[in-house]
């Protein structure tokens, strides 16, 4: 944590404090070049965007930083961090760093994500719901779950669902998928029922370090009394956490997103794929397992090798995906960056996508089915652009579906 | 100016309620237990006040149900004191427990004592004027903001229909707090997670008399459907294709 006992930080000592944390070293070295300013993607609408943000806490003026709406905007799409010729971690480390400074002061973050964090913090999830209802989504389900805080043994694939596939219905019908296709796969896994809770890589990004720290302690606990060859998980999110800040707190595990596990099992999974799913492809590269982790090759594996399916490219794809701006807390963010001149990203995106020539917009994140569904509604796209996981195309082709999305 | 504030646990509605095999009560074994949302507002208006005027805010709050997590949480953002009431009595007639915190706050000599105007499990009385009575104080309730004066209070009190009013309140005297002037304020985790470490609770024994309930539940059960309600059925699809429906027949949308 930067801030906690550094109230009365200012300017550039905030920047030399930030240098002695873990990814903060490179901060004291920015030139000023601005090509991360010229890269964020709401960066026009920011006051201050990624450049003036260092310039002005470097010029001490940090309380104009910490009560700017600028301050709320970013949504962790790691392209100013990408950009960066000094490499500094403007995404992992300046802006949460700021954050957790200005809610350490008092300063309130938009309301809608105070909700979501206290959510997080009381029941483990960001929906609100109760950890009981965990496992609603296997309702009716016809291969077996098998829930390992009740029936704890060994097991290859321990499989971190997630949030929204637990519990959000748009998303519950991919996670139904995904226990499909690992049961075809004939691997043994398990869940963690009413034990498994967010893993909080929104909240560390968003600045809230403590209460990321306090699940890193809760999920450590689970995560030691299980017996698993390697967590996968659906979420992109999920996998950063597990992959880079997790170790940091001795909670170190193998870990893969779905797309890289499932890309690994290519062979085992061809001659389940028997259904051709007609459809114009474009995949959306989400931006912890893309830009961030550099993961591009699998998630196209994966669909290149469904029949019927054209895979199709929008013109910013790869590192120079557009971010669909639900990261980072974005997820709670789009009303207080639209109120301050932002557009959603989301909105932005589906229009390249329907650019591009796709029907399908195909994703990987479970941010951003609801996401991309609702700006192709918005964007008057509904019944021209399909939003599917890869999850829901492959079960499909494996005839496992249970329903067209859209 | 000094403020005690009472804070409630109340059932988090998030679990669905389930009546106990007794049918007349809740089972409440497995239930979980969060502030009163009121009793919420009562406490950011008690931080305004101060932060305004000075002073000091004290928590009073019986030990039960998940209490300590709202305790900690309070000391935070900003509570001075906190006094938790150790009362040998299960879910207490509201007679009980208003004897029980005015016991607890006379000794504090308390300018201002705000509570929540309403408890979603009340059912035989509201805490509140019950409490002003027990502490022979005038009481105003459903109260929307307060700003200080000497030795007096504005009140905003709202009326049936939304009609606001200004009242000049003498202290001391108890308010019942509907919302305080901004929403309860976030507090981050880390600054809970240090009360945890440092925060000490202050604890009152109290002995108020037990008194029967002014009410008796025969029975519980769940809500039934009226006879001039519907109730749509099917799947999600279905269901709103059905509300659309409703919606354009009776014109409200085209």
């Amino acid at each position: 944590m930067i801030a906690q006992d550094q109230k009365q930080l200012v300017g550039f000592d905030f920047l030399r404090h930030l240098a002695e944390t873990a990814d903060g070293e490179p901060a004291l070295g920015c030139m000023q070049c601005g090509l991360c300013a010229a890269t964020c993607p709401l960066g026009e609408a920011m006051e201050f965007p990624p450049r003036k943000l260092i310039l002005q806490t470097g010029a001490e003026n940090l309380d104009g930083v910490l009560n700017s709406p600028a301050l709320w905007m970013c949504v962790a799409c790691y392209a100013c961090s990408k950009r960066c010729p000094r490499g500094i971690e403007l995404t992992d480390s300046l802006w949460p760093a700021l954050r957790d400074l200005a809610m350490q002061q008092g300063i309130q973050p938009p309301a809608e994500l105070q909700e979501t964090f206290q959510n997080i913090f009381k029941y483990g999830n960001t929906l609100g719901k109760s950890p009981r209802q965990r496992l609603d989504w296997t309702k009716d389900l016809d291969v077996r779950v098998l829930d390992l805080s009740k029936e704890p043994r060994p097991v290859e694939i321990l499989w971190l669902v997630g949030c929204y596939p637990s519990y959000y219905p748009r998303n519950q019908t991919v996670a139904r998928a995904f226990a499909r296709i690992l049961t075809e796969l004939g691997l043994t896994w398990g869940v963690l029922g009413a034990k498994e809770k967010a893993l909080g890589e929104c909240d560390r990004m968003f600045g809230e370090e403590g209460l990321f720290e306090k699940l890193v302690e809760d999920n450590k606990k689970v995560l030691e009394k299980c017996d698993f060859q390697k967590i996968v998980v659906l979420d992109p999110h999920a996998y950063r956490a597990l992959e880079q800040f997790y170790p940091r707190y001795g909670a170190a595990y193998p870990v893969q997103h779905y797309t890289m596990f499932l890309a690994e099992h290519l062979e085992q999974l061809k001659p389940f794929l028997i259904k051709p799913v007609e459809a114009t492809v474009a995949y959306h590269d989400n931006c912890c397992v893309g830009r961030r982790c550099a993961c591009y090759d699998p998630p196209r594996a994966l669909l290149q090798t469904i029949p019927g399916v054209k895979l199709v490219e929008m013109a910013r794809n790869r590192d120079e995906s557009l971010c669909c701006g639900g990261g980072g807390g974005g997820m709670w963010l789009d009303a207080h960056i639209t109120a301050h001149g932002g557009e959603r990203l989301s909105d932005r995106r589906v229009r390249q996508a329907a650019e591009a020539g796709a029907d399908t917009l195909a994703v990987s994140c479970p941010y951003e089915l609801p996401r991309f569904e609702d700006a192709a509604k918005v964007g008057g796209l509904e019944g021209r652009l399909k939003v599917r996981d890869i999850i829901e195309l492959l079960a499909e082709s494996m005839d496992l579906g249970e329903r067209d999305a859209s | 100016m000094n403020i005690a504030v009472v804070v409630r646990q109340v059932p988090d509605l998030i679990e669905p309620l389930e009546i106990d095999a007794s049918g007349a009560a809740l089972d409440l074994s497995s239930a979980r237990f969060i502030v009163n949302e009121a009793d919420d507002h009562a406490l950011e208006q008690a931080l305004l006040l101060k932060e305004a005027g000075g002073g000091s805010v004290t928590l009073v709050a019986l030990d039960a149900g998940d209490v300590d997590d709202t305790l900690y949480a309070a000391a935070a953002k900003g509570a001075d004191r906190i006094i938790k009431i150790e009362l040998d009595q299960e879910s207490p007639a509201p007679q009980t427990a208003a004897a029980a915190y005015a016991e607890a706050i006379k000794p504090l000599n308390a300018e201002l004592v705000l509570v929540g105007v309403q408890a979603h499990d009340e059912l035989q009385g509201v805490l509140a004027p019950l409490l002003a009575a027990a502490l022979n104080l005038p009481y105003v309730g459903v109260i929307r903001g307060v700003k200080a004066e000497a030795g007096a209070v504005t009140a905003c009190k709202e009326f049936p229909g939304a009609v606001m009013s200004q009242m000049k309140v003498k202290l001391p005297a108890v308010l019942g707090i509907l919302a305080a002037e901004q929403p309860p304020r976030y507090v981050p985790v880390s600054r809970i997670r240090a009360a945890m470490k440092t925060t000490q609770f202050e604890s009152a024994a109290v002995s108020p008399p037990a008194m029967a309930p002014a009410l008796t539940v025969k029975r519980l059960s769940p809500p039934a459907a009226g006879q001039r309600a519907e109730i749509l059925q099917g799947s999600e699809t279905e269901i709103a294709a059905r509300i659309a429906g409703l919606l354009a027949g009776k014109g409200l949308v085209k």
